[in-house]
């Protein structure tokens, strides 16, 4: 299974997961784990997705998510999980 | 399972210490072209690059998106020029033909730098060699992307001292050639000793004849990082500083592993090795020298400096081997002068001098590397310089290198202006007792005798 990694930081504000989650759902991509914590005022949340079932490429989700992000006033990033696996675990 | 705080590491490292993959460097075989006509061997050179490479700098863009992490130079190494061209180029203009197709290619497939206008004369050169080496300074200064390399000694050879002789006049006319931009063709020049036939980093990558066909090679970097995590051990002893290098140059080397693996997938080309070498650039945050700063001296060049630089460069060895299969290139710290601003600032301080730089060469990689120096100086001079630098690399059985400048029409306290990555540098005074006798006698030195193993 391809996993990604989405992470969205910004200012906290209503509807920040709902947004994500709604375009999540329209892509058919599968949130397997979500934490979310508030750090010094500024909104921390990490996902972590299945994309094996979406039809669009890893470029465009990722173009979009971002996207949506400017329009909340958030930065979303998504990323494949293997940056992080091979920096931290062996 | 991936946890929040090593997402949150992860993407600190790369959006606030300049984290980044510095180059994808594709090798690329030049052996298949070879033919005694001129014309048809430029042709053949342009369409296997052009061929090879057409989908490297789109790969470089994809893996940025996928991972989040900048990819920040695509480039391309070839076979050395001087062996390609040996039976079709008669004169220097027809090897800066071959030049000309290399930058063409070059703005084709949209690399920045393309490596391996080179010679290997580290023992001897022949006819087509000393033709290569004799059109260099034409051929950087009438291309914008093509690197030039001579390895001109080695451990196993000795040192090659006609060539050190040629080469002190070629800076020069190099110099000459490029004056009215600062003398910029001599950062696209270096000469080594023990060069590497896989290194990834520009100027002095080429494509080694022991190479594959076509060959992925990667150079990451994080000096940023590494000062970033030196911050949280102050005034801790010696182990601890240690320790925190190396766990940083795993994490680092990782993403390089990574990174190469997927280039090698995507384009179907084999992967060579991770070069894991810590490379400044003028931006600040991305510094060898503070890193050296941070290890407690107020300048680099100040005394403990040596002892500081070793540590650094052995520590990122020993954490980055264990984090990529194949570790090849140069791999360890670079102390280039213009392209890192703590350097430039210990010149301006007059804690860093040229002597202090060769000394600090032998204990990390590369070498003398983008000093600026008086456009005035002798062609000897320079030659004797490089001698003293290959016989560091040469005794030592390791890597080193020369990049200076002279900077034509201008002085001691001057600055050159070489813009983007190569930055600025305030030109450096030079000892200019004259070793003219020792450049003129001309020969070969020996190879040391360590060099006999069998």
């Amino acid at each position: 299974m391809k996993k990604t990694i989405i992470t969205v930081v910004g200012h906290d504000c209503v509807g920040i997961i709902a947004k994500v989650c709604t375009y999540l759902a329209d892509n058919k991509i599968n949130i397997l784990d979500i934490s979310q914590t508030i750090v010094s005022g500024f909104f921390n949340m990490m996902m972590i997705v299945d994309t094996n079932e979406s039809s669009k490429d890893f470029s465009q989700l990722a173009d979009e998510l971002e996207q949506i992000g400017k329009e909340i006033g958030v930065v979303i990033k998504a990323q494949r999980e293997d940056i992080f696996d091979m920096m931290h675990h062996l | 399972m991936i946890n929040f705080n090593e997402v949150l590491e992860t993407n600190k490292m790369i959006e606030k210490e300049n984290l980044d993959v510095r180059t994808i460097t594709l090798g690329i075989s030049l052996l298949d072209c070879i033919s005694s006509n001129l014309e048809e061997l430029n042709q053949n050179i342009y369409d296997k690059i052009t061929m090879v490479a057409k989908d490297l700098v789109a790969t470089g863009k994809k893996i940025e998106r996928q991972f989040g992490i900048p990819v920040v130079n695509k480039r391309i190494s070839v076979t050395p020029i001087a062996m390609i061209g040996a039976s079709a180029c008669k004169t220097p203009k027809d090897f800066v033909t071959i030049a000309q197709t290399l930058d063409k290619a070059a703005h084709t497939v949209g690399v920045n730098f393309i490596g391996g206008y080179s010679a290997l004369v580290s023992k001897g050169m022949t006819s087509s060699e000393r033709l290569l080496i004799e059109s260099i300074p034409e051929a950087l200064a009438v291309t914008e992307r093509v690197c030039s390399s001579v390895n001109v000694g080695s451990t196993k050879t000795g040192i090659n001292m006609d060539a050190v002789k040629l080469l002190g006049q070629i800076v020069l006319d190099t110099a000459e050639y490029t004056k009215e931009r600062d003398s910029l063709g001599c950062a696209k020049l270096v000469i080594f000793c023990n060069a590497p036939d896989d290194n990834p980093f520009m100027a002095g990558a080429f494509h080694g004849v022991t190479e594959a066909d076509a060959i992925i090679n990667v150079g990451v970097s994080g000096p940023g990082v590494v000062k970033t995590a030196l911050e949280n051990v102050r005034g801790e002893e010696f182990g601890v500083l240690c320790e925190t290098i190396k766990k940083t140059a795993f994490k680092i080397t990782r993403v390089g592993q990574l990174v190469a693996m997927e280039a090698s997938k995507m384009l179907n080309i084999p992967f060579g090795i991770v070069d894991l070498s810590l490379a400044p650039t003028p931006a600040v945050g991305d510094s060898v020298a503070e890193i050296l700063q941070e290890i407690g001296l107020e300048y680099p060049g100040a005394p403990g400096t040596t002892a500081a630089l070793a540590l650094l460069n052995d520590s990122v060895k020993k954490g980055g081997v264990m984090a990529s299969s194949y570790v090849g290139g140069l791999s360890g710290a670079f102390i280039p002068v213009s392209e890192d601003q703590g350097m430039i600032d210990a010149v301006r301080a007059g804690c860093l001098t040229l002597e202090k730089l060769e000394a600090m060469t032998c204990v990390c990689s590369v070498g003398l590397d983008m000093i600026a120096i008086p456009g005035d100086t002798l062609a000897t001079t320079i030659s004797g310089i490089i001698a003293d630098e290959m016989a560091i690399g040469m005794i030592n059985q390791k890597t080193t290198a020369v990049r200076l400048i002279p900077v034509i029409g201008k002085k001691v306290g001057d600055v050159a202006e070489f813009g983007g990555l190569l930055g600025y540098a305030p030109i450096m005074p030079v000892n200019n007792f004259s070793c003219d006798n020792f450049v003129n006698r001309g020969g070969r030195i020996p190879a040391p005798i360590h060099s006999f193993k069998n």
